[in-house]
C-alpha cells in the first residue's frame, strides 16, 4: 500500500533529514512511500494562535494534497494530532458544510510510531544505534494522540542503545508554538528544567518525536554548550547496523559506525 | 484588605517578574509537586475514576443545560426550607445585598469562610467600604488577609509564602485585627496553626454574621455542601445567628443522591485525600441547631455569558478542585497572581476571560495565550474540561475581538495573514524556503557557532527573533528543504546509495536542532 | 426587570441550543446502583484502618467494654477534672461516671460561651464509611447539634459495628438530605503552611474513634 508522508512544514524546511529518515524507515519495512508535493503546513499554528479562519486555506491544500492516499504518516506527534483534533472545529467554524464532510472523508493520519506499531505490527525495526540515548514524549504525542509507550518500546529493541529514563519525562518542555514566543520566559523556564533533568540522565542524545520540542530543548541545551544532541525518533530508527567493520583512530579497537554516518552523536561531526 | 487584582500587567510581564523570584518558585515547585504526588496516589485507588469523571461532567453538563429549571427547582426548594433566596446579576448587587443583611442586623464584623465567589465579587473591600470588617477565617486567607496580599492558588491561597514569612506576618499583624500571636511564636506550623486558633476562635464566638459560599447547591432538596478541612467551616456555618451563602448559579446539583460522585472527584483532585476532615450539608434552617436565619445569593456576575459560549460553557462544570493549576507548568513556575485574576491557572485562564469578555483590556486577552498547551491540565480534570480546547477556542475569540476593533491591523494579524498565504500553497512555500535555504548557505559560510554534532546553530540575534534566542540557540534552515531533495533526487531514488538518508544527509546534520 | 426574571432570562437566551426539554433525556448519566446490606467483616477492619490513617485515634471495644473505653477516652493522660459535653439522647450507660470527669449536659440553655469552657464532647454517629474513613453525624439522638462536636477540643465519637457501610454511594444513600450532616474524616487539619499537615486548627484536635461491636 502506499502512504502519503505529511512531513510537517517545519521539518521541509529545517529538519528535512527527518523526512529522509522515515522514508529510509519505512522502505526498509517494505512500505511504498509518496510525498504528495501540493502539501505545505496543517495550520496548526494558525489554529493555535487563534486564527482559524487563516487556517482554512491551508486546511483545503491539506484536504487536496492528500486525498486518494490510504493513510498518511507524519513524523510528529503535534501535527498529526492537529490533523486529528483541529481540522474539525477549523472545518466548522468557517461554515462550509463540505469541507466538513471533506475532514471526515479524509485519510486516516498516524504520527510514526503508531504507524509502525498499530499498522505495521512492528516494534523492532531492525535498527541499530551505540548510543546513551533519552526520551521525552511530547505533549501532543502523549496527551492529545494518546501514544503511550509505543515510541519506548521501539526505541527498546534498537540493537545496541542505552536507554535512560528522563525525570519527570511527562512534563512539557514548554515549547508550545507561539508560547515559545509570547511567553518566551515561561517557556525557557520550562526548557531549562527538561534540560537539567535531560542532563541528569548521562545520555548523549535526547530523543523525541517532535522536532519543535526538541528545536527548543535542543536551542537551550545547545547554548549551554551541554554536549547533548538531540534526534528525531525517525532519525534513530533509520540507522542500521554496518555490514562492514571500519576501524577508528590507531590504537583504539575496531568499532562499529552506524551505517547512516551523519547520525553519530559525536562532538564536532562532518560538515 | 485593600489589595486587589484591578490593573494588573498583562501576564508575559506578570510572569517575568514571578520567575525572578526564586523563593516564590522553590515555595510552588514543593507545593504542586507535594499535591501532584498525592493526589496520583489517591485516584490511583478508584477502580471507576474514569466512569466517575464522566459522571461527573454530565451531572454539571445536565444542570447547564437546563439552568433555568434547576435554579427555580433549587429557589423553591430552599425557601421550603426556610432560606430567604436573593439573586445578583452582578458583584454590586451581590455585595449590597450582603452588606444590607449585615445592617440590619448592626454587625460590625462578619466571619468568613472561604469563598471563591465572594472574592471574585470583592466582598471584603464592599465591606470595608461600609465599615464592616469581614474577616477571613481560613488559615492560608487568613495569612493573606493579614499579610494584605493576593491569594495565589485555588485551594491554598498562601501557597506562594513559606513559614518564616507567615511567623513574620503574624507577629506584625495579629495585634492589630485582634488577640495578638504569642510572644515567643516559631515558624513551626503546628505553633502557627495554634496562633490561628487562638486568634480567630474569639472571633467565631462573637460574630453575628456569617458568609460562606457553597461547593454544591441541590435543587431537589435545597442542600447547601461546604468542603473544608480546618472546622473555619463548621464555625461560620453552626455558631452565628445569621448565615449568608454566596452561591454561584452554576453551583447546582439535580438531586442529593448526586453528591456522591462529587464527594469522591473533588477531595481526591483537591486536596490528595479520600476524603477531605469536614464536610458540612445544610438546608435552610434547622430548629434549635445553626443560624436561625439562613440567606441564600444566588449570583450570576458574567456566568449566563460563560454559558451563552457553547465551546467555553463546559468551564462551568468547575468545582474548583485545582488539580488543573497543580499540574500546570505554567502556573508551577509563575504562581497564581501572573493571572491578575482570583481564578489562577488552566481554569482561570478560561474562566476569567469568559467571566469578563476578551477584547476590552491587554490582561485580560493574555490570559488564553498563558499556556503551552501541554494538555496535563485536561488529563486530571474531575470534571473533563478541556481546557485546552477552550484555550484555543479564546485565543480566535481574542483575535475576532481584535479584528472587528477599528484602526490598523496588527503586525500578528498582517504575519499570519501572510503565513496563510504563503502556506497555502506549494509552489508558494518552495519558493520561500529556496529563499532561506540561501540563508542557510550563506550562514553556514559566514559561520554560526556550531552545535553539538557540527550543526550550523545561531546564537543571539537581533529583532523579533530575540524572544527565541535571548537563551535559546537556533536552527539554521536547511540549505535544501525536503521537498527539494525529494523533486532533485526523485525521493532518493536518483541518489548514489541504496536510499535516502546513507550518503545524501545534507549539510543539516542528523538531529542537531 | 428584577434580577430573578433577568438571570432567568440570560440563562434561556444563552441556551439557545438545548432543543431537548427534558434534562434527564437531554443528558442521561448512568451510575450503578449503590450496594445493599450490611458492611462485610473486611469492610469493617477497612474503616478502623482508614479511620486511623487521618491520625484519628481507633480503638473496638464491645458493648460489653464501651463504657470503660469511653472513660479512658476523656480522661487521656490528662491528670485534673475534665469537662465533657455529653449531649441530648446519648446512651446513659456509656457516659463516665468517675471524679475525674464532670459531666456537662447539653441543652437549650447551654451558650456557645459554654461550650467553649467544655475539655471534650461525647456522640454518637449516624454512619460510617469504611472506604474513605469518614463518621458521619446527621445530629439526631446522640450526635448533638452541630456546634457541640465542633467547639470542644477532644471529640469521642461512638460508631456501632453495623453502623458501617461499604462506600460514599452507600452512605449518600443511606442519609437522609432533609437534616444537616457533619461528615468528619479525622481531627480539623490544614496543610496551609507549606503543605505540612498540622492536625487541628478550629475543630477538635483529636478525635477519637469507638468502633464498638458485639460481645
Amino acid at each position: 500500500m502506499t502512504v502519503g508522508l505529511m512531513v510537517t512544514c517545519i521539518n521541509d524546511a529545517l529538519f528535512p533529514d527527518t523526512g529522509k529518515a522515515v522514508v529510509t524507515l519505512l522502505r526498509r519495512l517494505g512500505v511504498d512511500v509518496a510525498f504528495p508535493s501540493a502539501q505545505t503546513c496543517c495550520g496548526q499554528p494558525m489554529v493555535n494562535t487563534g486564527y482559524l479562519d487563516e487556517a482554512v486555506p491551508l486546511l483545503r491544500n491539506h484536504l487536496d494534497a492528500f486525498a486518494g492516499y490510504e493513510a498518511i504518516v507524519a513524523p510528529s506527534g503535534s501535527c498529526a494530532g492537529s490533523v486529528r483534533h483541529q481540522h474539525r472545529i477549523v472545518a466548522e467554524r468557517s461554515g462550509d458544510p463540505g469541507l466538513v464532510h471533506a475532514v471526515e472523508a479524509a485519510p486516516p493520519v498516524h504520527e510514526l510510531s503508531e504507524y509502525l506499531v498499530d499498522v505495521l505490527g512492528v516494534t523492532d525495526v531492525g535498527a541499530y544505534f551505540p548510543h546513551r540515548v533519552t526520551y521525552h514524549p511530547t505533549c501532543h504525542s502523549l496527551r492529545m494522540l494518546g501514544v503511550g509507550d509505543r515510541p519506548l518500546s521501539l526505541l527498546r529493541a534498537v540493537r545496541g542503545i542505552r536507554l535512560e529514563e528522563l525525570p519527570g519525562a511527562d512534563e512539557c518542555c514548554g515549547f508550545g508554538g507561539t508560547f515559545a514566543m509570547k511567553n518566551a520566559e515561561t517557556s525557557i523556564a520550562m526548557g531549562n528544567d527538561k534540560a537539567r533533568h535531560v542532563r541528569s540522565t548521562g545520555a548523549e542524545v535526547l530523543v523525541a518525536g517532535d522536532n519543535s520540542c526538541l528545536m527548543h530543548v535542543g536551542g537551550l541545551l545547545s547554548r549551554q554548550r551541554s554536549g547533548v544532541r538531540v534526534m528525531h525518533l525517525a532519525e534513530v530508527l533509520a540507522q542500521t547496523e554496518p555490514v562492514v567493520h571500519s576501524v577508528t583512530s590507531a590504537g583504539s579497537a575496531p568499532t562499529r559506525e552506524p551505517a547512516v554516518g551523519s547520525g553519530a552523536p559525536t562532538e564536532g561531526g562532518p560538515r | 484588605m485593600t489589595a486587589t487584582f484591578v490593573g494588573m500587567p498583562a501576564f508575559p510581564t506578570a510572569a517575568k517578574a514571578a520567575l525572578a523570584d526564586t523563593q516564590l518558585r522553590r515555595n510552588l515547585a514543593h507545593a504542586t509537586g507535594t499535591i501532584r504526588t498525592k493526589r496520583a496516589g489517591v485516584v490511583g485507588e478508584v477502580d471507576d475514576w474514569e466512569e466517575l469523571r464522566l459522571a461527573g461532567a454530565a451531572i454539571k453538563d445536565r444542570v447547564l443545560r437546563h439552568l433555568p429549571y434547576y435554579l427555580e427547582q433549587l429557589e423553591t426548594s430552599l425557601q421550603a426550607a426556610g432560606a430567604t433566596v436573593h439573586w445578583a446579576r452582578d458583584a454590586a448587587e451581590a455585595n449590597a445585598i450582603v452588606v444590607g443583611i449585615a445592617q440590619q442586623h448592626d454587625a460590625r464584623e462578619i466571619v468568613k469562610v472561604k469563598s471563591m465567589a465572594t472574592a471574585e465579587i470583592g466582598l471584603n473591600e464592599a465591606c470595608e467600604a461600609a465599615g464592616i470588617d469581614a474577616w477571613e477565617t481560613d488559615l492560608a486567607e487568613l495569612i493573606v488577609q493579614l499579610g494584605d496580599d493576593l491569594p495565589s492558588h485555588i485551594l491554598v491561597p498562601a501557597v506562594h509564602r513559606n513559614r518564616a514569612e507567615i511567623r513574620e506576618i503574624f507577629l506584625r499583624e495579629m495585634g492589630t485585627a485582634g488577640r495578638a500571636a504569642p510572644e515567643g511564636l516559631t515558624d513551626e506550623p503546628a505553633e502557627l496553626a495554634a496562633a490561628a486558633r487562638a486568634h480567630l476562635r474569639e472571633k467565631f464566638l462573637r460574630a453575628k454574621v456569617a458568609v460562606s459560599g457553597a461547593n454544591f447547591a441541590v435543587a431537589e432538596t435545597g442542600t447547601l455542601t461546604v468542603v473544608e478541612s480546618e472546622g473555619n467551616g463548621r464555625m461560620c456555618l453552626t455558631l452565628p445567628e445569621v448565615l449568608v451563602s454566596v452561591v454561584g448559579i452554576e453551583k447546582i446539583l439535580p438531586t442529593w443522591d448526586d453528591l456522591e460522585v462529587f464527594l469522591q472527584l473533588l477531595p481526591r483532585s483537591s486536596t490528595g485525600e479520600r476524603m477531605n476532615p469536614y464536610t458540612s450539608t445544610w438546608s435552610g434552617v434547622t430548629p434549635g441547631d445553626g443560624p436561625q436565619e439562613v440567606h441564600v445569593v444566588l449570583l450570576d456576575n458574567g456566568r449566563t455569558n460563560v454559558l451563552a459560549d457553547e465551546v467555553g460553557r463546559q468551564a462551568l462544570r468547575c468545582i474548583r478542585c485545582s488539580a488543573c493549576l497543580n499540574v500546570c507548568p505554567v502556573y508551577e513556575r509563575t504562581g497564581g497572581h501572573a493571572y491578575g485574576s482570583v481564578y489562577p491557572g488552566p481554569i482561570g485562564a478560561i474562566l476569567t476571560p469568559m467571566l469578563r469578555g476578551v477584547g476590552h483590556d491587554k490582561q485580560t486577552d493574555s490570559l488564553p495565550y498563558a499556556s503551552s498547551l501541554c494538555g496535563a491540565c485536561f488529563e486530571v480534570c474531575p470534571v473533563r474540561i478541556d481546557i485546552p480546547e477552550v484555550l484555543v477556542h479564546l485565543r480566535a475569540e481574542v483575535v475576532d475581538a481584535h479584528k472587528a476593533a477599528p484602526g490598523l491591523p496588527s503586525v500578528q494579524d498582517m504575519a499570519m495573514k501572510a503565513a496563510s498565504w504563503t502556506l497555502s500553497s506549494s509552489g508558494r512555500i518552495g519558493a520561500a524556503e529556496k529563499v532561506s535555504g540561501l540563508g542557510g548557505r550563506l550562514i553556514n559560510k559566514l559561520g554560526g557557532h556550531a552545535a553539538p554534532g557540527g550543526a550550523p546553530m545561531l546564537g543571539a540575534l537581533p529583532g523579533p527573533a530575540a524572544a527565541w534566542a535571548g537563551s535559546r540557540d537556533v536552527p539554521v534552515p536547511a540549505e535544501e528543504s525536503f521537498r527539494a531533495w525529494w523533486e532533485r533526487t526523485d525521493g532518493g531514488r536518483a541518489e548514489t546509495g541504496d536510499g535516502p538518508g546513507v550518503n545524501g544527509h545534507g549539510t543539516n546534520g542528523v538531529g542537531d536542532r | 426587570m428584577n434580577a430573578r426574571e433577568e438571570i432567568l432570562g440570560r440563562a434561556r437566551q444563552a441556551l439557545g441550543d438545548v432543543t431537548v426539554a427534558d434534562p434527564a433525556t437531554d443528558v442521561p448519566v448512568t451510575r450503578p446502583a449503590p450496594a445493599t446490606g450490611p458492611a462485610t467483616p473486611a469492610q469493617v477492619d477497612l474503616f478502623a484502618e482508614r479511620v486511623a490513617d487521618y491520625r484519628a485515634v481507633v480503638e473496638r471495644p464491645t458493648v460489653l467494654t464501651a463504657a470503660d473505653a469511653v472513660l479512658a477516652a476523656v480522661t487521656g493522660a490528662s491528670s485534673g477534672t475534665r469537662r465533657i459535653l455529653v449531649p441530648p439522647g446519648f446512651p446513659d450507660a456509656l457516659v463516665p461516671v468517675d471524679d475525674r470527669v464532670e459531666i456537662i449536659r447539653d441543652g437549650p440553655t447551654v451558650t456557645t460561651a459554654e461550650l467553649d469552657t467544655c475539655d471534650g464532647v461525647l456522640s454518637t454517629a449516624a454512619i460510617g464509611i469504611a472506604e474513605t474513613g469518614t463518621i458521619v453525624l446527621d445530629h439526631g439522638e446522640g450526635q448533638g447539634r452541630r456546634a457541640a462536636t465542633l467547639v470542644p477540643d477532644l471529640h469521642v465519637c461512638v460508631v456501632r459495628v453495623d453502623q458501617v457501610v461499604a462506600g460514599v454511594p452507600e452512605a449518600v444513600a443511606a442519609l437522609d438530605p432533609s437534616r444537616p450532616q457533619t461528615w468528619i474524616s479525622g481531627p480539623s487539619a490544614t496543610s496551609d503552611i507549606e503543605l505540612d499537615r498540622v492536625e487541628g486548627v478550629h475543630g477538635p484536635r483529636t478525635l477519637h474513634v469507638l468502633l464498638v461491636g458485639p460481645a
